[in-house]
C-alpha cells in the first residue's frame, strides 16, 4: 500500500535564494508526523507547497499514490490537504462563523445558508474547544478575539473541511494557554485514530515527543533525518536540527552573579481600562523580571499600560529612564515588514537628517553584535522568524533604551535562536539594562529571569526570586481559580 | 452576552447609525428654519431626485471600498454614458439599444479597472486615476468636444414626477438597486468574499477565495452602476455632455465614507452610503433655501464629512 503522503526530492527557489534543495518525507494514514527544523530550514516553504501557496520547482508529492500538485490553496483543500498556517490568517472584520466557512460557504438557491453556516461553525468550535466552546461567540467579529482564540478559530476552520486526509499544523500551540494546548493534543490524537495524517510542525520537542509517532528533520532546505520518535533521543534530535549547539547546554552556560542597581521602573496598584486590574512591582537595573500568566490574564496589557500604549485608569507609575518595548505581535507591531533591516533598526532613533549610509552602518553593527543572518538592505519580511525577532531587539538596543519590555520574545522562534535570545537578554542585564519579560513558556522564565511574578485575572502577585520557584509552582499559581 | 438580551439589535453600534442621526438632525434644522419652503413634500421629492445619480454610483462604490479598493473614474464613466447614449440615439438607434450599449461600455471599463489592479498589480488609486483621464478623453473624442443633442425619445420620463405623484421613477430605480445591492452584499457568497478580501486579502486567498475574479467582478459592478447613474444623468440633461460630472467621483466616495465605510477595506454599508449621499443634497438644498452663499455650503459639506469620520472613530473606540 502506498503511503498517504510521499514527498520526494522537492526543490524550490525564490529568486536567488534556494529554500528547498531536496526534501523527502513519508507519512502514512493515522500517523502524527513531526516536521522539525530551525527557522529558515525550509519547513514553511514545504507547508506552502503542500498547501498550494507555492509551486515546487522540482520533485514530486504523491497523495495516496496519486500526483498532488495543487494550483491554489483552494485546490489543495479540495484535494484533502488542509493547512493551519503559523501566521494568523483571519479576516478581522468578518464574524467568527464567516471566517470558519470562508471560501466554502454553504448556499441555498444562490443565497448564503446562514443556518448551515451557524451549524458548521458550532460543530467546528465544539470539536476544537469542547465544553469551552461557549467562550467564543460565533457572531462576534473575529478581530475582537484574543490571539489564542483566533488561532483556535483557524484550527477549527481546517477541521471543518470535510474529506480532509492530511492536516498540517504549523506551530499551533505557540500562542495557546496550557489547557487549550492539552485539548488540541487530545484532538490531534483522536483525528489520527480516525485515519487522518497530521503533519505537526513545532519547536517544542517535549510536545513532539508526547504527540508524534514519526519525525522528519529539515536543515538548510533538505531532509537530514527521519524515523520513529521512540527510537531517538532528545539530544540526537537537537543535533540533527542544528549543527551548532544544543539549547539545554546553552541554557546551562548562562552565568548569574548580576549586581542589581537602583530602581528604574516601579508601579503601584496600576490598573488599565479593563486589564490589568492591580499591578505593583519594582524593577532594578541589571534585573530580569519575569511575568508569568495564562493567556488573557493581562500580561500584555500590563506592558502596554506601562509603555503608555494603553490608558492607565488608576495607580502610579515611576519610570526613571527610557523604555523600549517588543510586541508579541512581531508582524503587526514589532517590525515594519516592508522596510529594510537598516530602516527597522534605526526606526526608534533617527537624526533629523537621515543618511542611508549611516543607517546601514548602524544596522551592520547590530547585525554583527546579535549574529543576525541578514544584510542591512534586505527587507525584514524576507527574514526567518528568529532573525526578525533579533532585528526587533536590535531596534530597542539602537534606541538606547535602559528598560526593555519584552512580550513573548521567543515566540515562533527556533530552539537555537531562542537560546541565543535568552543568552543575549542575560548579557544585556549584566550590562546594566533592566528587563521585564512576559512569556507563556514558564521553563523559559525560570531559566532566564532573576525574579518572577505571576499575573492572574489581571492581578499581579509579588515578585519572588526565581530560586524559590519552579515551573510547576508557577503554573499552579497562574492557573489557581 | 448583553447582545442577547437586546436580541442582538444594537443600532448605535452600526456604521450607518451616526450618519442617520446627523441626517435627521440636519433635516430637522432646515425644516425648523424654513418650514414654508424646505419643509414641503415637493422639496423632499426634488432632493430625492437630485440624489439618485450619486446614490446609484455610491452603491457600486460601496462594494469597491469594502473590498479595499477605490474608483476615481466614476465621474468620467457617467459622462461617457451620457455621450454614448446620446450618440446612439442621434444615429437612429432604439432606446433599449442605446441604453444597453451605454451601460455595457462603462461596465467593460469597470472590468478593465479590475484587470488593471489584478493582472497589472497597479494600486487601484493609480489605475482609476488613469482611466478617469482616458475615459474623459474618450467621451470628448466621441462627442467631438461638444454636447450631443439627440431626441431623448421619452427617456426624461425617468426623472419626471408622474402627473398624480411627486416621486419620479429614477428614485424607485435607485432604491431597488440599493436593495438588491444590500442583499448581494449580505446574503451571498460573493458578498462575503468582498468583505473578506477587504479585511485580509492574504487570508481570503489562503481560504480558497478567487480573489482576482472577485475583484474584477466588483469593479465591473461599479462600472455597471456608474452606467445606470449615467443614464439618469442623461435623462436629466437630455444631452450627451462629455464635460459633465467632473468631480462626481469625490461626492460618491464622500457619500460612502460618510456612511461608515473604511477606506482600508472590510467595512461599509449600502444604507450608510445612501444616507451619506442624501445628507449632502440636504445640506446643499437647505443652504440654498436659506440664502446661504455657495462657499459656505462647500465648507459645511466638508465639515460634515470630517464630523462623520470623527464620529465613526469614536464609535469604534467605544467597543
Amino acid at each position: 500500500m502506498s503511503p498517504r503522503l510521499a514527498v520526494a526530492g522537492l526543490a524550490k527557489a525564490f529568486g536567488a535564494s534556494r529554500a528547498l534543495l531536496g526534501v523527502d518525507l513519508e507519512a502514512s494514514a493515522g500517523e502524527v508526523h513531526a516536521v522539525l527544523g530551525e527557522n529558515g530550514a525550509g519547513k514553511s516553504t514545504l507547508m506552502g507547497i503542500l498547501g498550494g501557496v507555492h509551486a515546487a520547482d522540482a520533485g514530486t508529492v504523491m497523495l495516496d499514490g496519486r500526483s498532488f500538485r495543487p494550483r491554489s490553496p483552494g485546490a489543495a483543500r479540495d484535494a484533502g490537504v488542509s493547512v493551519v498556517h503559523q501566521e494568523l490568517a483571519i479576516c478581522p472584520h468578518l464574524s467568527v462563523e464567516d471566517n470558519l466557512v470562508l471560501g466554502r460557504e454553504p448556499t441555498r438557491l444562490g443565497l448564503l445558508d446562514r443556518k448551515a453556516v451557524r451549524a458548521a461553525a458550532e460543530k467546528a468550535l465544539a470539536e476544537v474547544l469542547g465544553a469551552a466552546a461557549s467562550r467564543i461567540d460565533p457572531a462576534a467579529p473575529a478581530g475582537s478575539l484574543s490571539v489564542a482564540d483566533q488561532q483556535l478559530v483557524e484550527i477549527a476552520r481546517a477541521l471543518a473541511v470535510p474529506h480532509t486526509r492530511v492536516l498540517v499544523l504549523d506551530e499551533p500551540t505557540s500562542s495557546l494557554a496550557k489547557d487549550d494546548a492539552e485539548r488540541l493534543f487530545a484532538l490531534v490524537r483522536a483525528l489520527a485514530e480516525r485515519g487522518l495524517t497530521i503533519l505537526y510542525v513545532s519547536h517544542f520537542l517535549d510536545e513532539v515527543r508526547r504527540l508524534c509517532d514519526r519525525y522528519t528533520v529539515l536543515r538548510d532546505g533538505a531532509t537530514v533525518g527521519s524515523g520513529a520518535i521512540a527510537d531517538v533521543t532528545h539530544d540526537a534530535l537537537v543535533s540533527q536540527m542544528s549543527a551548532r549547539r544544543s539549547v539545554s547546554s546553552a541554557a546551562k552556560d548562562r552565568t548569574r552573579g548580576r549586581v542589581l542597581g537602583e530602581v528604574v521602573l516601579s508601579a503601584a496598584h496600576l490598573a488599565g481600562r479593563h486589564l490589568p486590574r492591580d499591578a505593583s512591582f519594582e524593577l532594578r537595573r541589571g534585573e530580569i523580571l519575569g511575568i508569568a500568566g495564562l493567556v488573557g490574564s493581562g500580561r500584555t496589557e500590563l506592558l502596554r499600560a506601562v509603555f503608555g500604549l494603553d490608558p492607565v485608569r488608576a495607580g502610579t507609575l515611576h519610570a526613571g529612564s527610557s523604555m523600549g518595548m517588543l510586541s508579541e505581535d512581531r508582524k503587526g507591531e514589532g517590525l515594519a515588514l516592508g522596510l529594510s533591516v537598516a530602516a527597522n533598526v534605526t526606526l526608534s532613533r533617527m537624526n533629523a537628517l537621515v543618511l542611508p549610509a549611516r543607517q546601514r552602518e548602524a544596522a551592520q553593527t547590530r547585525i554583527v553584535e546579535l549574529a543576525i543572518k541578514a544584510t542591512p538592505d534586505q527587507a525584514a519580511s524576507e527574514l526567518s522568524g528568529g532573525n526578525q525577532q533579533k532585528v526587533a531587539l536590535a531596534r530597542l538596543l539602537h534606541q538606547g533604551a535602559d528598560v526593555l519590555l519584552l512580550d513573548e520574545p521567543t515566540r515562533g522562534v527556533d530552539v537555537a535562536s531562542k537560546a541565543e535570545i535568552l543568552e543575549l537578554m542575560g548579557e544585556l542585564a549584566a550590562g546594566g539594562k533592566a528587563i521585564v519579560m512576559v512569556s507563556s513558556q514558564f521553563d523559559e522564565l525560570v531559566c532566564a529571569c532573576d525574579t518572577v511574578a505571576v499575573m492572574r485575572r489581571g492581578v499581579l502577585g509579588p515578585a519572588r526570586p526565581v530560586a524559590e520557584r519552579n515551573e510547576g509552582a508557577l503554573l499552579e499559581e497562574a492557573s489557581a481559580p | 452576552m448583553s447582545g442577547l438580551t437586546l436580541g442582538g439589535f444594537r443600532p448605535w453600534r452600526r456604521a450607518w447609525f451616526a450618519p442617520l442621526v446627523t441626517l435627521v438632525a440636519v433635516y430637522a434644522f432646515f425644516v425648523f428654519l424654513a418650514p414654508e419652503t424646505f419643509g414641503r413634500a415637493v422639496n423632499l421629492a426634488t432632493m430625492l431626485r437630485q440624489t439618485t445619480v450619486v446614490a446609484i454610483a455610491a452603491v457600486g462604490m460601496t462594494f469597491i471600498i469594502i473590498q479595499g479598493g477605490i474608483d476615481l473614474s466614476v465621474g468620467s464613466m457617467v459622462a461617457l454614458t451620457t455621450v454614448v447614449v446620446a450618440w446612439k440615439l442621434k444615429h437612429g438607434s432604439s432606446v433599449p439599444a442605446a441604453v444597453l450599449l451605454g451601460v455595457a461600455v462603462v461596465t467593460a471599463c469597470g472590468a478593465l479597472n479590475g484587470l488593471g489592479t489584478t493582472a497589472l498589480r497597479i494600486t487601484p488609486f493609480i489605475v482609476t486615476l488613469g482611466s478617469m483621464t482616458i475615459l474623459r478623453g474618450a467621451a470628448k473624442g466621441l462627442a467631438n468636444e461638444q454636447k450631443i443633442d439627440a431626441d431623448t425619445r421619452g427617456l426624461e420620463v425617468l426623472v419626471t414626477p408622474p402627473e398624480n405623484g411627486l416621486v419620479p421613477p429614477a428614485v424607485y430605480v435607485a432604491l431597488a438597486i440599493a436593495l438588491v445591492g444590500a442583499a448581494l452584499l449580505h446574503y451571498t457568497r460573493f458578498g462575503r468574499h468582498v468583505f473578506a478580501i477587504g479585511s485580509s486579502e492574504a487570508t481570503a486567498r489562503l481560504c480558497g477565495v478567487r480573489v482576482e475574479r472577485t475583484k474584477i467582478l466588483v469593479y465591473a459592478l461599479g462600472g455597471a452602476l456608474a452606467g445606470v447613474a449615467g443614464l439618469m444623468e442623461f435623462a436629466t440633461l437630455t444631452v450627451g455632455d462629455p464635460t459633465d460630472s467632473e468631480g462626481l467621483e469625490l461626492q460618491v466616495i464622500a457619500a460612502v465614507v460618510v456612511g461608515g465605510a473604511s477606506l482600508s477595506g472590510g467595512e461599509g454599508s449600502i444604507g450608510g452610503a445612501l444616507v451619506g449621499a442624501f445628507l449632502m443634497t440636504v445640506i446643499k438644498t437647505g443652504c440654498t433655501h436659506l440664502g446661504i452663499p455657495n462657499w459656505v455650503q462647500h465648507m459645511l459639506t466638508g465639515a460634515i464629512i470630517l464630523t462623520a469620520a470623527a464620529l465613526d472613530r469614536f464609535r469604534r473606540r467605544g467597543r
